[in-house]
Order: C-alpha cells, then structure tokens, then sequence
C-alpha cells in the first residue's frame, strides 16, 4: 500500500472496458452470438459476468441472444446484448418489440465500420419507434456512454444502441472505472417477477397495452400514441454533440465516433496553418443533435461531412444544418481487405486532403456524394 | 337394480357434481373470443388449474407467443410476456436465467414454435433450461384462418393445401415433441389432447408432471396438446373431436414420450 491513492488505472480493450462498466452499472444479465469485432466484448461479459453473480449465455443465434435479453429486462433484470452490422439486423425484429412494449435493453454494435448508421438511427423494424445511439469516440468515452445507456434504457424504458467500431472494440488503454450517477430513476414496478399474480391485475409487457378484462388499459391506439409522445419528449431533451473551435470557423467539419477523433487532429493542424476550421460532433447519432448543428454553422461558408459509408449521416446534417446549401460530402466507403474493418481512408492525411480540397471550391456549390 | 339406472332429473345434483358444474376456474378473468368448438380455452383452463394447485401462482410467469391463443393474455390472471412469434423459449431463458425461483412456461401453437421458432425450442431443449413448454397443436395457422403449418398431417386440408398436405408437394409433418424428446437436457415430454372427458383429465394430469419436474429443476418439459379447430380444419364445431382422434391423433400419438435411452451426464 501507498500512502497517497493511485488513479486505478486498468489497461483494458474496449470489449473489456466496456464489460467492467457495463458491471459497474448493474448488468447481469448478457446475451450474444459471436462476430467479428463484437466477439471480445461476448468473451469478457462470459468471464466476468458469473463472477457477480450474473449471467453470460452464448447464444445460438443472434435473435436467440436478443430475445434472451428481452426476457431477462422483462424480468427486472439490467440486460444487454449486442453484435454488429448483419447480427444486429437480425434483432432489428426484436428491438421494434422492445421500443413497443416498453422493455429496457441495451445493444452494443461493435461495427465494422460506419456503415450501420442508418440501421442505428432509422430503425430497421416495424412501427413508430427510434432509437436512442450514442456514437463514442474512444473507449474512455465508451466507458461513460455504457453506464449512461443503462441509464437511458431505463429512463425511459426503451432499446438503446452504442454504435462502436473495431477501433473502439479492439485498441487497448488505460481506463478508469467506477459507477456514475446519472440521477435518480422511476421505480420498475412493471417488471415481472409473478407476484401480481391471481390479483385480477396480473401484469403483463404487450406491444398492444390491452389491459385484462378488469382493466382495459390503453389498447393499440393509446399505447403507440403514448410511445410516440415519448419519443418526442426524448428528441426534444436528449440531443448530445461536442462543438469544437466552430465560434470563427468557415469550415464545419461534421463527423462521428472514431472518424471524428481524427477529423479533430486534422482540424488542428489546419488551424496551426491558419485555416479557420472548426468540428461538429453528433455524440447522439438519434436524436440528431439539430439546434446545436444549426448554431455551429450559422457562420460558416461550408460544411463538409466525413463519415466512412455513401453518405448517410449526411441526410441528417443536410436537415439540420443553418444553410443547406453550404453541405459537402468529403467522405465515402473504405473497407479493409479483411471486410471487417476501416479502409485507409480512415487516416490524417486523406482527411485534410480532402478539406483542402474543398477550400478552393465556390463556397455556395453544392456537391452531390 | 334396474330402478337405479333412471336418472331422477327432477332434483338437482349431488353437490359435488353440482360444484363441478358451476367451477369457473378462478384464473380466468372472462370469456375468450374464440370460435365455438375450439379447444384452446380447454387446455388454458388446465393449464391454469394446475398453477393453481401447485400453489405457484405468485411466482408463475407466463410467455405468449402469436396465435389465437394470444387473446388469453387478456383473460389469464398470471403475469405475461407477450413476445414475438417463434421467440417465447428465448424470452422464458432469459427470465428463468435471472429468476430461478419463478415458475416460467410457454404457450405457442404448432405456426408458432414449430414454423417460426423451431431453432428456439430445439436450442431451449437442448441446454435443459429448467422452463415448461406448452404446445397447442391443432395443424393449422388459426389466427390467420386455416393455412398449413409445419405439423399440418398428411391429407388434412388446408387454405394453402386445399387438396390436402400431399408430401410430395408440401413434404412431411414434424412430430416436434418426439424430436424434443431425442435430446439430452430434456426432463419430461408428453402429448394430451382436450377431445373428450377422459383425455382432458389425462393432459392435465400431464401438465401437472411437467411442472412437478420444472419444481423439482430436472430440467426442459414439454406437454404438446393437440386441440380443435373446426373453422381451420373445414368441418362443423360439434364434428372437431371426432376430426382430431381421426387424423391428428394417427400422426402424433397420445402419451409420455420415451426419452433418449443414452443420456449424456448433466454438467450442472
């Protein structure tokens, strides 16, 4: 022992932070089916997860897996699941179910790559629903963004998705880890644990809230118009982004997760040359940060998008952007020859090469992706 | 005793017979909705009636897959999950997993766990999770009005085997019970059916099992009931019993299933 306290540092991968904070915030019940680069976090959560008491199944599927953890967060229990880009879309189904019905879960997408944002953020599933995706940078952030998910799951009662990549799942650093207080919570008197039983009021998770015949409840109708009211509420409260040296900027960079880390180098050494360029970070990818988008670039002349797909955040910033017209698209698909990770767009250099690029341009011509 | 074969119906019955008569079962809060002649509402009622003597209610939860039967989430006075179709043995997993002291079962029909969730309750089987599945069989989608399922017998008629299911063209019926039945981490698999008197007190008698082995954690149960439906299968209400023993009942046989002779040691 030490006389004065040491930072408890632990050098963990982003699977395993994200396993000691997912802990930490109370999850015990975890359910996946392996896939590369989602596999670490399945094989951290089946080590440390039945050493506190917890539950780990490796399950057979992907719809298996998520279907286990509806059942478990049904039960009261703090569940999680996740995979990435095709295992994900196979629990899509389940996740509409969740958004419905009201079940609390959190989905960890370890992607391959920025390819899924449209399956993160528009759903993939049936009915009027969203989904709450927090894009972290870095593991430090995922750390944070583990136990603020489990928060927000609960919060109000609805699936909720980090949107990783393999960076994020397999980069090794030194992390701190401890529970956060995120406020207080509603209390889960809907959970089933049978006790309501023989009541005349048993409880019951439905997408169709049809009450028992002493009870009607809300039926279809109130109950998706209820859903839809909160998901309102959450567009309106829940918008997270990061804006960085965008105060004097002509030129908004807008990027998410890893990409925007090294959008944010490039921004430095633009500035260190004098170019007056800024950063937008959408951290919550749903709902879109569009009143902190439209104040970033009220000034600029342009504002580029670099995400590592075709251009799908690309329809979101076009939304909420001040000027529509200033939009550009600077980033574009790069896949690794493995298919399961970043191209070599993903780099410093092609990033300002591309930036400088558009700083030559007219700043009011608008370029298709 | 000739004079004792003349039933007096001038009086009222006995009590006891008088109170069978009268018993609503106390766990059903109303009345279904389903067609006349339909033998779901028997095998609920079972169902329920064994939570109840097993004085398990209050830690019973029940998870409900789509189908007709999906209406009794309404009237069953028992906490429920209703889930997605095929996905109630991966929803009851999950909550058996993190409440070992709930009484955890299933109830899908044949569309539901034998279409859609076959993988499901063959994987749930095979891992020995500790819950009871209830299998309402009657061959048909009923909720969607009388299409072939993965159980529909050979020549049964259906709307989307008008004909009859010919193997040649539809393939052949799985008898999903029997396969449950071949793998290791299955405790108790059995087969009733609601068609008459005695085979309605046979399957509860059989659902009562499945629980006592859920209750006593010797693993996965199955009970598949084979029930009536007369607007799926084309024939009069009155005529369902009659269809059921005639065709469904040759194809799956009524009865506790064998299980796999060689039993591979439980690791847990």
């Amino acid at each position: 022992m030490t006389a004065t306290q040491a930072p408890r540092l632990q050098l963990l991968d982003g699977g395993a932070a994200i396993t000691a904070s997912a802990l930490a915030a109370g999850c015990r019940f975890f359910a996946g089916y392996p896939m590369s680069p989602f596999t670490g976090l399945l094989e951290s959560m089946s080590r440390e997860l039945p050493e506190v008491g917890g539950v780990c199944m490796n399950a057979e599927s992907e719809i298996e897996a998520v279907n286990m953890a509806l059942g478990a967060s049904a039960a009261g229990t703090r569940a999680a699941t996740g995979s990435c880009g095709q295992g994900i879309a196979l629990m899509q189904e389940a996740v509409a179910e969740m958004a419905l019905n009201e079940t609390p879960m959190v989905l960890f997408n370890m992607a391959r790559n920025q390819q899924d944002y449209f399956q993160c953020t528009r759903g993939g599933g049936w009915g009027d629903y969203r989904t709450i995706t927090l894009a972290p940078k870095d593991v430090p952030e995922a750390v944070e963004h583990t136990q603020l998910l489990f928060h927000l799951a609960e919060k109000y009662r609805a699936p909720v998705i980090m949107y990783g990549d393999p960076i994020l799942a397999q980069t090794q650093v030194g992390v701190e880890i401890r529970e956060l207080d995120f406020g207080p919570l509603p209390p889960k008197d809907w959970a089933l644990d049978g006790s309501t039983g023989g009541s005349g009021r048993s409880r019951q998770i439905w997408t169709w809230a049809m009450g028992k015949t002493t009870d009607p409840g809300l039926g279809p109708d109130g109950q998706w118009r209820m859903i839809a009211e909160k998901f309102a509420a959450i567009e309106a409260v829940e918008q997270r982004s990061e804006s960085y040296l965008v105060e004097d900027a002509e030129t908004v960079v807008v990027a998410f997760g890893t990409a925007a880390l090294f959008a944010a180098h490039v921004v430095d050494e633009l500035r260190a040359q004098g170019h007056l360029v800024g950063l937008f970070r959408p951290i919550t990818l749903w709902p879109f940060p569009a009143t902190a988008l439209e104040a970033a670039t009220r000034s600029a002349r342009r504002v580029l998008v670099f995400e590592l797909n075709a251009g799908q955040m690309l329809d979101d910033v076009r939304q909420y952007v001040y000027d529509r017209d200033t939009v550009r698209f600077i980033g574009g698909v790069s896949i690794h020859d493995s298919g399961m990770s970043f191209g070599p767009l993903l780099d410093a250099a092609p990033i300002k090469e591309r930036i400088l690029a558009e700083l030559d341009r007219p700043s009011t011509q608008e370029v298709a992706p | 005793m000739t004079e004792s074969r003349i039933i007096d119906t001038t009086k009222a019955p006995p009590p006891p017979a008088e109170l069978a008569a009268k018993a609503h079962p106390d766990l059903i809060l109303g009345e279904h909705g389903l067609c006349p002649g339909c033998g779901e509402p028997v095998a609920l009622r079972l169902l329920l009636e064994v939570l109840q003597e097993l004085d398990v209610v209050q830690r019973s939860i029940g998870v409900v897959g789509h189908g007709c039967y999906g209406s009794f989430v309404q009237i069953m006075d028992v906490e429920v999950l209703q889930c997605l179709h095929g996905r109630a043995p991966s929803c009851a997993t999950g909550i058996k997993r993190v409440r070992p002291d709930g009484v955890v079962f299933t109830m899908q029909g044949d569309g539901d766990m034998v279409n859609e969730g076959l993988q499901e309750v063959l994987h749930t089987a095979a891992r020995g999770e500790n819950v009871t599945c209830i299998l309402l069989n009657n061959g048909v989608f009923g909720d969607t009005g009388g299409q072939q399922t993965a159980t529909t017998v050979i020549g049964q008629r259906t709307k989307t085997s008008l004909d009859g299911r010919d193997p040649k063209t539809h393939g052949y019926p799985i008898p999903i019970a029997d396969l449950v039945a071949s793998l290791d981490g299955v405790a108790y698999v059995a087969r009733g059916a609601v068609s008459s008197a005695g085979s309605v007190a046979r399957t509860k008698r059989l659902i009562r099992t499945a629980f006592e082995h859920q209750l006593a954690g010797s693993g996965f149960s199955l009970v598949e009931i084979l029930t009536m439906c007369p607007t799926g299968w084309f024939v009069p209400a009155a005529a369902g019993p009659d269809y059921l023993t005639e065709s469904l009942e040759k194809t799956y046989p009524l009865g506790e299933l064998p299980l796999r002779p060689i039993r591979l040691e439980a690791g847990r």
